[in-house]
């Protein structure tokens, strides 16, 4: 049976108590919410963890509030199933609701955390392993070793943002508050990821995630759509996040596209965003920005599926966002590729 | 032999109904809790990283995977294995259903089925075929191919609510 | 032999009924104790480390600081078990643990007994092992180019496990008659059996030196043999007891290291030990499905009518002989018993690679290439502009007839389950006529109801039955037969029912204990019902006897009259007249002495007789066909299948609904195959399993399950237990292939491998769009020295079954 290591556990009720903990475990702590993505890393050793923190009873942590004029927050601790059935999540933010259900199986989702999935570790098939398998191949630069397999070259790891929420939220423009024992700070979730595998994000490991702020709706329609090989478990291998404001006339007024489970970070594509914004959402216009997110999608040979057919389905997978946005209401539309 | 630190912790809770106390190595899942200080084998494993669905139990109604649950984490709260599904020798309508209709072949992943199907069914008593498959989409099994787990909780679920149902012909007879 | 029909002619009342299965209270209560939840005091705790170079000379393995650490009581090396192992007598090539050099990532090289798991696995990273790296052997081509180094220092040249060829019958004549004659080449990529339950088992040596294993096995006689051997004990002082199987698939059917190994453990400590595999560990146990690339040529007439047929197969065999010969025939064994094949030619090879070892997964060795015998005659039947399902239905092997390759066929309800299949899903509007994307494809397939020759050749019973009736009416039915799940279990109990007219329920059924129970030869091969349900059959019969002349005295009544039902024995003529069934022991009892009786079963006779002759033969073959309903998305290559109509000729139901959840498992796992599973490895990177994970290896969740339409064909066998045939295997074949017919209906593409993934399928529809072939799939098979066909006279030529002298074979081809 594959079991934890050894390590102290802190159950702390207050979040002033949390991150007082955590400054005095220092470098060896690390705080877990559902511990869907920690302890199976702690069981295959590539997170070892000296004191594990829990902020599952931080009750600040679970509470949702909205209000139409500022928008909503979210706790860091609210469950994925939550997010998933919360009806003013539902009306307000539909694209959160449904990317939130395609994130692995219901029993995850009942455990795994909101703020869980945004921190989530970067991923790769040369990382996600035991530890005995990790030996067998000398071990990577993310882990215990010196090298990145997926590019033997490179000075930087290329584990892959695997999160389905971080693209979207950023899509979305949402920003988190990061609380630690000196500092309380709320940044766009743009800038909490960063494009390093090992350092994937800017936040220092005492700071503990504690809110997810989104700004009010106002009209912005937004869509998730997930490539994985199975309706369930999978990480996304490709996630086409799409915000866009239409103005009366029915022009581009606003555009933010972003592509997850490609790189290891949310990838903006400006060229996209672009080439939409001032224009009527039409199928010209839809096939250029596929086009650019295409070009911009450069995945590695680290997760399921050919990295060659990944790329290829940033094409349809853009159009069929922006497709959804553009006709909601009506069924799939395909485009010939 | 000099005395060692101590290195169990002591804990409450509810398991089955029952209050019980019981005492394990801090670092030690659910799963292990279960199986191994408290005799309850009826909780299988069948990868322990959260990637099959086997482990599943109730905690305060809802279903989690006890392989990454920590054993600490239930102090205090309700635990439903499959060993509480039944009450006094009386099966569980999902269990007789599940009995009946042949959704148990080898019977390893059953437990953690039963489980989310008793949460489904809490939740929702009486759902479709899609929201089954959506429910169960967490539970892998090898033996079935799913389909008399899906009949075995519609029969289950009509039974709950009081109606007097039998299993389709072609269920257990094929297509004629 | 047992007379395999019912009561009296009267009708049945256990037995084609969907009773509950007799553990499934167990099951679904939590209750079962698989091999992980057996806890013994003072047990200790194994664990096995495995190499982490895939192709190595051993230099030496140091236990010393392991054995130091606090809590670890007893650390073994291959040293410690110098006796090899394996399941087949020609492949004793496995030690527990390796010796003088490791041919996988995870092989074992050392085990450590320890008193918790936490301890044995900090004990691991204590032991230090020396390596010498030696050339790995990745892929079936390295293994036919790479003479040195060997991986196996036997078999039949350089890196080839068994190369083998048979001809059956004048190819030049058969090939001369056709009107048209394809080549084509398939892979099948290898897959494996995903059981939930990890492997697990716990020795104990006792107070009086005996030992005992509890294990989840599919095969404890096997692994009674190989303990004995490798721990050089008396048979009679082994216990093997199978712990009911959280799913087997073929994959607990090895004898496996870590049973020796712990068993070596326990004796070495006398406390019990444990091991429970990871689920990676169990990927490298693995036993899984051979990859396959297969040729196949085959020569037909205008009506689809098969003039003959020349198969090659080239298996990809892993580090270990496991089955692997008896794969290797199976490759070419059973193309013959669905359509008629004149003349046919088999030539088989199989490599060793350093990787984890195939062996037998549900269907062993035969998939495959019904896999590509299905696809090829969808391309014939295109080709020639005939139905595919017409074209079959005009050609099918006759029943009561020997093939070719001298293989008995029995009943074959073939044809019906055609006529089914096409019925029910529609198939004469569909065919060719759905929209682009949508698509239908039929493919069939045929299984073994057991193999007709044991694995040790010998003339014992292949299953064996002991039921033992006491006087307050108990019946208990002993076999060493083991549930996997298949509820073999419930078969015995349901044919002793139907036969002394008692409720199921009410027997007392004791499995798979080699001290307890009669040899059966193990769960493999689809022999159980078949086998173990004649065997039952004879023992029940043979106890109703000594029943029936006990009541006929008492009641004065003729022995012909008495019936068995509803827990009496009664005169038929005047029922009132009757006893109780536990009265009717108790007179027998009065008159016999204890009442106990035995059954067993032995295979009929094959009609092949030469070498080679032991793989393909069964007492009875069941047969399937399968339409498939696919959405292939052309952007993206994604298929899904939404539903499948398969028809099994099962000969007889035991119990339909038992039946009908072999044949939907067996549509998911082949839709598994078909679509996403399979074992992949990093050739540039130590050839390291790609990913050895629940999450990494795709099976089917509920998302990916298609419906599934079931028809069950009943055509009674007179080989099988009231007719009765297999199914746990043979509604597996013909998925993969249906589908890929289906998805040719669908874009118009040809796949010719599975699993058939987006990435194929897609590349295969923009193939099509440059003008290309409309195609992907293997384009080669690498040269190969073939040996010198064994030629066999066909039946139809007036052939015995013996292979033609040497000398009057010309030499190689």
């Amino acid at each position: 049976m594959m079991r934890l290591p050894k390590f102290d556990y802190r159950v702390p009720k207050k979040i002033r108590d949390a991150v007082r903990m955590m400054a005095d475990a220092g470098p060896g702590g690390m705080f877990v919410a559902g511990g869907t993505d920690l302890y199976p890393n702690m069981k295959r050793r590539q997170q070892t963890p000296a004191t594990v923190i829990t902020v599952a009873r931080l009750k600040e942590l679970s509470e949702v509030r909205w209000d139409s004029a500022r928008g909503m927050v979210i706790g860091a601790s609210v469950s994925l199933t939550r997010i998933c059935d919360h009806p003013v999540i539902r009306d307000e933010y539909p694209a959160v609701a449904s990317a939130a259900r395609l994130i692995s199986t219901p029993l995850l989702r009942n455990m795994g955390t909101v703020g869980g999935n945004l921190l989530l570790d970067t991923r790769c098939n040369y990382y996600d392993q035991n530890y005995e398998w990790r030996k067998g191949i000398n071990f990577c630069m993310k882990k215990d070793g010196e090298i990145c397999w997926v590019a033997p070259s490179s000075p930087k790891c290329w584990a892959v943002q695997s999160s389905d929420l971080a693209p979207l939220m950023v899509a979305l423009g949402a920003k988190v508050r990061l609380v630690s024992a000196g500092d309380d700070r709320l940044i766009d979730i743009a800038d909490l990821y960063n494009h390093d595998g090992i350092n994937y994000l800017h936040k220092r490991p005492d700071e503990l995630l504690t809110e997810i702020h989104l700004p009010p709706a106002n009209g912005t329609r937004a869509v998730y759509k997930k490539l994985r090989r199975r309706g369930s478990f999978d990480f996304p291998v490709l996630g086409v996040a799409a915000a866009l404001d239409l103005s009366e006339d029915g022009t581009v007024s606003k555009a933010n596209l972003i592509l997850g489970g490609i790189a290891p970070a949310p990838v903006k594509v400006r060229e996209a965003e672009e080439m939409l914004v001032g224009h009527p959402l039409d199928e010209e216009r839809i096939r250029a920005a596929a086009e650019a997110c295409y070009v911009r999608a450069r995945p590695l040979d680290n997760t399921d599926f050919l990295m060659n057919w990944r790329k290829q389905m940033a094409r349809p997978f853009v159009i069929r966002a922006l497709e959804e946005i553009h006709r909601p209401d009506a069924g799939p539309v395909t485009f010939e590729c | 032999m000099a005395a060692r630190k101590k290195q169990k912790v002591h804990i409450q809770f509810v398991a089955n109904g029952e209050e019980v106390e019981v005492a394990f190595a801090p670092h030690k899942t659910l799963l292990e809790v279960l199986r191994e200080d408290m005799a309850l084998t009826g909780t299988k494993h069948g990868c322990e990283l959260g990637e099959c669905g086997v482990c599943t139990v109730l905690l305060d109604g809802q279903a989690v995977l006890s392989c990454l649950t920590l054993g600490l984490d239930v102090e205090g709260r309700e635990v439903t294995t499959v060993e509480g599904m039944s009450v006094n020798g009386e099966l569980h309508p999902l269990q007789e259903t599940f009995a009946d209709l042949g959704a148990a072949q080898c019977g390893y992943c059953t437990p953690g089925f039963l489980l989310v199907a008793q949460e489904l069914l809490e939740k929702n008593p009486d759902p479709g075929r899609e929201e089954i498959k959506e429910a169960l989409a967490g539970n892998l099994c090898r033996c079935t191919g799913y389909i008399k787990i899906y009949e075995a909780v519609e029969l289950a679920a009509a039974r709950m609510r009081g109606e007097e149902a039998e299993p389709a012909r072609e269920t257990v007879y094929g297509y004629e | 032999m047992a007379t395999n029909n019912g009561n009296n002619g009267k009708p049945r009342k256990v037995i084609g009924k969907p009773f509950r299965k007799v553990d499934a209270r167990a099951k679904c209560t939590g209750q079962t104790r698989f091999a992980d939840d057996i806890t013994l005091p003072r047990m200790l705790h194994a664990k096995l480390l495995r190499s982490p170079v895939p192709h190595a000379a051993v230099k030496s393995v140091d236990v010393s600081r392991a054995l130091r650490l606090p809590g670890v009581v007893a650390a073994i090396t291959g040293k410690d078990l110098p006796i090899p192992y394996g399941i087949l007598p020609v492949s004793q090539d496995e030690h527990a643990l390796c010796i003088d050099k490791v041919r996988f990532i995870g092989d074992p090289v050392a085990a450590i007994a320890a008193i918790d798991e936490d301890t044995a696995f900090e004990a691991m990273d204590l032991i230090e092992v020396e390596y010498e790296k030696l050339k790995p052997i990745a892929t079936i081509e390295e293994a036919l180019e790479t003479r040195e180094p060997r991986i196996h220092d036997y078999g039949d040249y350089g890196n080839v496990h068994k190369n083998v060829s048979l001809e059956f019958g004048d190819m030049d004549e058969g090939f001369a008659e056709a009107d048209l004659v394809r080549e084509d080449i398939f892979f099948y990529q290898g897959n494996t059996h995903l059981p939930l339950e990890q492997h697990a088992a716990v020795a104990h040596f006792d107070a009086d030196g005996k030992l005992t294993l509890w294990s989840a096995t599919q095969t404890p006689h096997y692994v009674h043999r190989a303990l004995a051997k490798t721990l050089q004990l008396p048979a009679s002082h082994i216990r093997v007891i199978a712990t009911p199987n959280g799913g087997g698939f073929g994959g607990k059917s090895d004898p496996f290291n870590h049973e020796v190994a712990i068993s070596k453990l326990a004796m070495m400590t006398g406390r019990p030990v444990k091991v429970a595999l990871t689920r990676e560990e169990v990927f490298y146990c693995h036993r899984g499905r051979h990859p396959v690339l297969m040729w196949v040529k085959t020569g037909v007439k205008r009506d689809g009518a098969i003039t003959a047929m020349h198969f090659r197969s080239f298996l990809d065999g892993g580090a270990y002989g496991s089955y692997g010969v008896a794969s290797t025939f199976y490759t070419g064994a059973l193309q013959t018993v669905t359509y008629e094949i004149p003349r046919y030619k088999f030539e088989g090879v199989r490599c060793f690679t350093n990787k984890p070892p195939c062996g037998p997964k549900r269907g062993h060795g035969t998939p495959q290439p019904r896999f590509a015998l299905e696809v090829q005659v969808d391309k014939i039947s295109e080709e020639l502009g005939l139905d595919p399902a017409e074209m079959r239905m005009a050609h099918l092997a006759p029943p009561n007839s020997v093939t070719a390759n001298y293989l008995r066929i029995g009943s074959m309800g073939l044809g019906r389950c055609i006529e089914k299949v096409v019925e029910g899903a529609g198939w004469k509007d569909k065919h060719r006529k759905l929209p682009y994307g949508k698509g239908v494809g039929i493919a069939c397939g045929s299984y073994l109801s057991g193999a007709g020759l044991p694995i040790y050749w010998n003339s014992m019973p292949h299953s064996g039955v002991q039921l033992r009736l006491d006087r307050q009416g108990g019946v208990c039915v002993m076999c060493g037969s083991t549930d996997i799940g298949q509820g073999s279990d419930s078969v015995l109990a349901y044919v002793v029912a139907e036969v002394l007219g008692i409720d199921p329920f009410d027997i007392r059924v004791v499995t798979s204990d080699t001290d307890l129970t009669p040899v059966d030869l193990g769960s493999y091969s689809s022999r159980v019902t078949l086998m173990t349900g004649n065997a039952a059959l004879q023992a029940a019969e043979r106890a109703r006897e000594l029943l029936t002349m006990a009541v006929a005295e008492k009641l004065g009544a003729p022995i012909e009259n008495l019936s068995f039902a509803e827990r009496r024995v009664f005169d038929v003529e005047n029922p009132e007249t009757g006893v109780s069934f536990a009265e009717a022991v108790q007179m027998a009892e009065a008159r016999f002495g204890t009442i106990g009786t035995v059954g067993s079963y032995t295979p009929p006779a094959s009609p092949g007789k030469f070498k080679g002759a032991g793989v393909g033969p069964s007492p009875a073959y069941s047969y399937s066909a399968a339409i498939a309903e696919v959405d292939v998305d052309p952007e993206t290559g994604i298929v899904v299948v939404e539903r499948v109509w398969i028809a099994h000729d099962i000969g007889q139901s035991i119990n339909p609904m038992l039946v009908m959840g072999q044949v939907e498992g067996s549509v998911y796992m082949g839709l598994g195959e078909a679509l996403m599973e399979e074992m992949v490895y990093r050739g540039n990177r130590n050839i390291v399993h790609k990913f050895p994970s629940m999450l990494e290896y795709k099976s089917p969740t509920t998302l990916e399950m298609c419906d599934v339409k079931t028809y069950l064909i009943e055509d009674p066998d007179p080989n099988g237990p009231f007719g009765a045939k297999e199914v746990g295997q043979g509604p597996l074949l013909p998925i993969p292939p249906a589908v890929v017919n289906a998805i040719y209906d669908a874009v118009g593409v040809r796949v010719d491998e599975v699993p058939a993934t987006p990435e194929k399928v897609l590349a295969a529809i923009r193939a099509k769009a440059q003008g290309k072939e409309a195609r992907f799939g293997p384009k080669s098979v690498p040269e190969v020295l073939w040996p010198a066909p064994l030629k066999v006279q066909t039946p139809a030529e007036g052939g015995d079954g013996k292979a033609l002298p040497r000398e009057a074979v010309h030499a190689r081809d």
